[in-house]
């Protein structure tokens, strides 16, 4: 889950590191207020749980209250990256004397933590020719040592050098006491007397690790929020999924097309999607099932993906299955389709799901005078087959 | 006939395999789960070598004969074990883990999926000291045919009967379902397995291509191998670069799905690993770089068994 900047922010002050004075507010009157009380520039930054919001024009700079109050007319309300604005940030705008970025996240290639720095602070650091990188044990943190040699590496030295290290590892603790896939200050500016201070927070936490968070998570519902916030037909997939233990019945992602889906795991999935839009068919949804989810969990996601009014049939494909009844996804599937008043025969343009209990599966769907595919057919066989135009 | 049957026919004295033979002594932690006693007796009856399980707290009990043991330790000074299944609760991996490595166990192969990513790189991170192999998480495990089954792929005996045949292609795969369905397509055109390996679908894993690659090539039986490979990561341009600089005795096929994922950036498909963010993990430059290296790119599905029959027909003495 990501975490918005506010909510971050404060979480890091709790461990002692410096952020910008700020006020959250939720009208340009408001912020107008906000930054008479600050009495400089300011920034106001839309709170959404998105990163590259400078680019996106997420930010604004202000000199004085009225412009505060026009920027912040501007962002609240509307739209930035896909997430609406119901409050910004404003923020004293800060100048230091030197610019830092410093993050800290898991590297695929070297499958460890990895604690990364950069004197050219920006949203393309990770490419920047600049970058020291440093690996360091999870079960160690982060020693003082490598703290202090990736400072000095970004060319500080003395009481500047000793400062940045002990931010370092007051970073990683937190990133490791959070279970956080990514935690990065960017940019971190030193002021004059060579104090610290993160203007932008980038906060992602592990949700495989949210059962262990508990009292953490108490401390960002704004980003909870945002991270349930979904479209009707997602919230709707995520309640079915939610029947009953059994198997996995959600994760749809809606498209625009006219061809519903009913397809996994996740492999087969997207071997299944690129059949599809090879051949030039629109599908209505992208979709996994798997682990053998129950009738009642194919029936109501049959209708859902069904009962979207440009969808007009349904291909019901997955790789071999061994774990998935076949009987059951084509009872589920039979029942759904038959609730809402479809010709099965009609409306379901392909079935292709070979595995355990198929002889079972290919009886129920004969009685509907549907095909059924076996293994002998491969996936994209089946889809270069699909003979059916609205 | 294919070239899987021919071989097949020359005789079974010295078959061989990667990771999982006959020989291979088994142990299953967490072997009372649901899951897991459904998998181990699957695997027992296939011929898999299952010698002990563990469960805290269900020491001295049995299950389908499977001597049940407290701990780790407990079970190897009865029964010494080489390699162990892990199938207990996201929350349980890292202690079980730690227990496998401690004893000595040189091959873990995780199944459990939504471990917390700290605790899958601590994990590894002991693994290496151990000199120890790590398969997963979220692995549906390893199989060689008639021979051994670790894990849960393929599902129940017959499934597994109908889908895997013995033969020389190995095949590595990022997708546990994909992984039997490549092996029955390939079993469909009479070409058989070495051995088959699902990495697990997780961002971070304890064995990629480039892992496992050097074992195939280590095993005589083994004429080529298909790669099942998805977006997200950098799994296949590790695999790239070593191959750039270590030439393979094996035809190499891959079949790179989730292609309409570049249009679709930072969206997550399938599994957890399969997301492309920026340049990285594009399934186009994947495809690119394992081209570029001689790599056969199926464009099909259905096209694979044609692929790898090219390749080891080219092999033939």
């Amino acid at each position: 889950m990501r975490i918005v900047e506010f909510e971050a922010k404060s979480l890091l002050k709790k461990q002692g590191i410096r952020v910008p004075s700020s006020y959250r507010v939720t009208s340009p009157k408001e912020a107008r207020t906000a930054a008479t009380k600050m009495g400089g520039p300011v920034a106001i930054k839309a709170q959404i749980p998105m990163g590259r919001r400078l680019q996106a024009g997420g930010v604004g700079f202000a000199e004085t209250p009225e412009e505060t109050a026009i920027a912040a007319s501007k962002l609240l309300g509307s739209k930035v990256l896909g997430f609406p604005v119901e409050q910004v940030l404003v923020e004293e705008k800060l100048k230091g004397k030197a610019e830092v970025f410093l993050g800290v996240t898991y590297d695929t290639d070297s499958r460890s933590a990895v604690l990364l720095g950069s004197r050219s602070g920006g949203t393309d650091v990770e490419s920047a020719s600049s970058a020291v990188t440093r690996t360091f044990s999870v079960r160690f943190s982060l020693p003082g040592l490598l703290a202090r040699e990736v400072a000095e590496a970004l060319g500080f030295t003395d009481q500047e050098s000793e400062s940045l290290a002990r931010l370092a590892i007051t970073l990683v603790k937190c990133f490791l006491a959070w279970d956080a896939l990514l935690l990065e200050l960017n940019p971190l500016v030193m002021d004059s007397r060579g104090k610290w201070t993160a203007l932008d927070v980038h906060l992602e936490l592990d949700d495989d690790a949210a059962y262990r968070q508990k009292e953490l998570q108490t401390q960002f519902p704004v980003s909870i929020k945002f991270s349930e916030a979904r479209s009707d037909f997602e919230r709707e997939a995520a309640r079915i999924d939610s029947l009953d233990h059994r198997g996995v019945a959600g994760r749809l992602v809606p498209f625009e097309g006219n061809l519903g889906l009913l397809i996994g795991g996740g492999g087969a999935s997207l071997t299944t999607m690129d059949a599809i839009l090879n051949v030039g068919l629109k599908p209505a949804n992208y979709c996994e099932i798997g682990g053998n989810p129950s009738v009642r969990k194919i029936q109501e996601l049959t209708k859902l993906i069904l009962s979207q009014p440009q969808v007009d049939g349904l291909a019901v494909i997955m790789n071999v299955v061994s774990n998935t009844r076949v009987d059951l996804v084509a009872r589920g599937v039979i029942k759904g389709v038959l609730e809402l008043g479809f010709d099965p025969c009609q409306i379901i343009v392909a079935f292709r799901v070979p595995g355990s209990w198929e002889q079972e599966g290919q009886a129920i769907l004969s009685h509907y005078g549907i095909k059924f595919w076996g293994r002998e057919t491969s996936i994209d066989e089946v889809v270069d087959r699909i003979r059916w135009q609205s | 006939m294919g070239a899987g049957n021919e071989h097949r026919r020359g005789g079974r004295s010295n078959q061989m395999a990667i990771l999982a033979g006959r020989t291979t002594r088994v142990l299953v932690q967490g072997i009372t789960g649901r899951e897991a006693a459904t998998f181990t007796v699957e695997s027992i009856r296939y011929g898999t070598n299952i010698v002990a399980g563990v469960t805290p707290g269900k020491g001295g009990t049995k299950i389908y004969d499977v001597p049940v043991f407290d701990t780790v330790s407990k079970a190897l000074r009865e029964q010494p074990c080489d390699t162990t299944v892990i199938s207990v609760p996201p929350q349980a991996v890292r202690d079980a883990a730690w227990e496998a490595l401690d004893a000595g166990i040189r091959l873990l192969v995780i199944v459990t999926e939504r471990i917390p990513r700290c605790d899958v790189v601590a994990i590894l991170e002991y693994a290496k000291e151990r000199v120890a192999r790590v398969i997963g998480p979220n692995s549906l495990g390893v199989i060689s045919p008639h021979q051994c089954r670790i894990g849960m792929c393929g599902g129940s005996v017959e499934a597994i009967r109908k889908a895997y045949s013995p033969g020389s292609v190995g095949i590595i795969s990022r997708s546990g379902g994909m992984m039997t369905e490549i092996a029955s397509l390939l079993t469909q055109a009479g070409i058989g397995q070495t051995s088959c390996v699902s990495t697990g679908g997780d961002p971070i894993i304890g064995s990629t291509f480039a892992d496992l690659l050097p074992l195939y090539e280590a095993d005589a039986e083994t004429k080529a191998l298909v790669l099942f490979c998805e977006p997200g990561g950098t799994m296949e341009e590790k695999l790239a670069e070593h191959l750039a600089k270590n030439p393979s005795r094996l035809g190499l096929v891959a079949f790179i799905a989730g292609r309409f994922t570049d249009r679709m950036q930072g969206v997550r498909f399938g599994h957890a690993g399969a997301i492309v963010e920026g340049t990285r993990g594009s399934p186009w430059g994947k495809v690119a770089a394992l081209r570029k290296v001689g790599i056969l790119i199926a464009e099909k599905l259905s096209r694979i068994p044609g692929l790898v029959r090219v390749t080891l027909n080219e092999r033939r003495p």
